[in-house]
């Protein structure tokens, strides 16, 4: 590699640094906009009350309890995948590993906040942490809500960290290029990194002890999520695949984010000579393989519930099939299998615009899947006095809105902060000592071997 | 003198300088190299993954205990009866003792990375340079009988020697 290659790499990579243009500055303002109209809604639901929402019994999980789901399964995409990747050596993953380390951290910010958000007293949020309060209550360490507070709290200490960390050197870097406040600020945060032998050789083992760490972290959350369904008395709910089920559907639409997030990243920073075609086709073959194995377990799942025959079980299946959800149904099918299957599979449709498309679809699908397991239970639980129906109203709507421009307007302000490609990450290990020489075989184990 | 080192453009003359600047007596220990990107091979004979291991099992097993405890002592001290369920609910409580336990490796890992790479600490020899692509091969406090034959070695690899004071 040449000095010159590097230069160019470096300047590619930190142009979005050093250079803001309008279009910057205006889309900031129009996602501020709607997230700021988000908080409005908030506010107002907190002042007026929870009767200005749809949100009523029996259906108290709706639109809320939907994007906490879909928001931390779509944290899934990163770190998880990054782990994976990383453990396996897999050589495509440099330019993708902090695209996506990058959504875990602000989909699960953005996710742990619905729980708040759907309190209505979210100042008292602070019953579920762990601590004597005035009436000398305890959190209940049974309630899937209290182990919701230890998992989703453990995956975003780690993901941070899992983030932060392979940052330090690309820190270090910017801060050799910036003057003044900024280079203080970088210099700080790069905590005195040299980049010695010794500092890589420490940096790469914490890397891999972070990985192996951090993959069943991932896997317990949303299976602890599912706990929140599963470990109820709710026709449909009470079931022992939703582990594995909401496992297998968060990695799915957590891959589907990442691959719309990398090709606005490519458009917009023009990184095509770094976001190529090869990581999208990779990416996509892996959305095409989660598409299929969550059709897998829609099945099984939907089979075992009619097979059973339980009368509260089939009404709710009943009316995602035919009924009035069986639109919402039939939309998810669509987006969720037919669409990827269409577009992935075959060799010459997996193009960059294919597994957008394809990804776009699944997204759609997997809000849909949350909505649809959450509110058709609910509705249909198993008194007759209790059932009901849903639809929500310009609060709930206006504040899912907003969490879709926060997690967009939370990524380009980081874009405009830190490279989105690690930069040191791109090179790979450069071997400096010689190659050991190949050292003569031993002759008993030589003898052992002929015989 | 704080430091005697020449700059280069690819990991293959930095081995170069690395082998001449051995070859004129200096310990491979005492040779700093610095990069924008990790160079395999030089970090042999030195390595502390080990402890960096041991340290994270370490905080995954105090986390363990700290969530056995938070568990079972506030389970025990006020005791609450739901769903017909013991008062020390061990599956329930496995949860949580596994989310500390994975929080603590986590934290230690950080820890251990700090204090073994030796971060955080004020800047000692830099240069600029190097997060430009360019390898750093020298000595930090050469000792005064070494520098003419370290120079000699790091021009002989086909750099500008440059020193720091």
């Amino acid at each position: 590699m040449t000095d010159r290659a590097e230069l160019a790499r470096l300047d590619d990579l930190l142009r979005p640094l050093e250079r803001t243009t309008w279009r910057f500055y205006a889309l900031v303002a129009g996602l501020a906009v709607v997230v700021l109209l988000g908080a409005v809604a908030w506010v107002s639901q907190m002042v007026i009350g929870f009767g200005t929402t749809g949100i009523a019994p029996p259906i108290m999980w709706a639109f809320y309890i939907t994007n906490f789901v879909f928001w931390i399964g779509i944290s899934h995409a990163g770190t998880l995948i990054s782990a994976i990747l990383r453990l396996v050596n897999a050589g495509w993953r440099k330019p993708v590993t902090r695209c996506a380390e990058v959504i875990t951290v602000f989909a699960l910010m953005i996710g742990a906040m619905f729980p708040l958000i759907h309190l209505g007293r979210p100042w008292l949020f602070f019953w579920l942490v762990p601590y004597p309060n005035r009436r000398l209550i305890w959190p209940n360490f049974r309630s899937p809500l209290v182990w919701d507070f230890f998992a989703i709290g453990t995956y975003l200490a780690g993901s941070v960290l899992f983030l932060l960390l392979p940052m330090i050197p690309d820190l270090a870097t910017i801060r050799d290029r910036t003057t003044g406040v900024r280079r203080r600020i970088y210099g700080a945060l790069a905590l005195g990194w040299r980049g010695t032998a010794e500092q890589w050789a420490r940096l790469e083992t914490a890397m891999q002890i972070m990985a192996v760490a951090i993959i069943p972290v991932a896997v317990s959350v949303h299976t602890i999520v599912s706990f929140d369904f599963a470990m109820a008395p709710v026709p449909t709910w009470h079931s022992t695949i939703f582990g594995p089920y909401f496992v297998a559907g968060a990695i799915f639409s957590g891959i589907a984010a990442l691959i719309v997030v990398m090709a606005a990243l490519r458009r917009s920073l023009r990184l095509e000579a770094y976001l190529q075609p090869l990581h999208f086709d990779h990416l996509g073959r892996l959305l095409l393989l989660m598409s299929l194995l969550w059709a897998y377990f829609v099945f099984a799942e939907r089979l075992t519930t009619w097979y059973g025959n339980d009368s509260a079980e089939i009404a709710v299946l009943m009316q995602t099939q035919r009924g009035g959800f069986a639109p919402l149904f039939w939309t998810m099918i669509v987006c969720n299998l037919v669409v990827p299957v269409a577009l992935l599979a075959p060799r010459r449709l997996r193009t960059i615009r294919g597994c957008v498309i394809a990804s776009c679809s699944v997204c759609i699908g997997m809000w849909l899947e949350r909505f649809l397991i959450i509110v058709p239970a609910l509705g249909h639980k198993y008194l007759p006095y209790r059932w009901g129906t849903y639809r929500p109203r310009a609060v709930e709507i206006t504040i899912t809105v907003a969490t879709f421009a926060a997690m967009t307007l939370l990524y380009t302000l980081f874009a405009k902060l830190v490279p989105v490609i690690s930069l040191w990450e791109w090179h790979g290990g450069e071997r400096l000592a010689r190659s050991p020489q190949p050292t003569a075989m031993p002759e008993k184990q030589l003898t052992d071997m002929r015989q | 003198m704080t430091a005697l080192y020449a700059l280069f453009d690819n990991a293959q003359a930095a081995r170069r300088a690395i082998e001449l600047v051995r070859a004129a007596g200096v310990p491979h220990r005492e040779i700093l190299v610095l990069s924008n990107r990790p160079l395999e091979g030089f970090d042999e004979g030195r390595s502390r993954a080990t402890r960096q291991w041991l340290v994270a099992t370490g905080g995954g097993l105090v986390g363990l205990a700290f969530g056995t405890a938070l568990t079972t002592l506030t389970q025990t001290a006020w005791p609450l009866s739901t769903g017909n369920m013991p008062i020390v609910t061990w599956w329930a409580n496995l949860i949580i003792m596994f989310e500390m336990t994975m929080l603590g490796a986590i934290l230690a890992t950080c820890g251990a990375l700090l204090v073994f790479a030796r971060l955080g600490r004020s800047r000692k020899v830099y240069d600029p340079a190097v997060s430009a692509g360019q390898i750093l091969v020298g000595v930090e406090r050469p000792r005064p009988e070494q520098v003419g034959e370290l120079q000699r070695a790091l021009r002989a690899a086909g750099a500008a020697v440059r020193t720091l004071e």
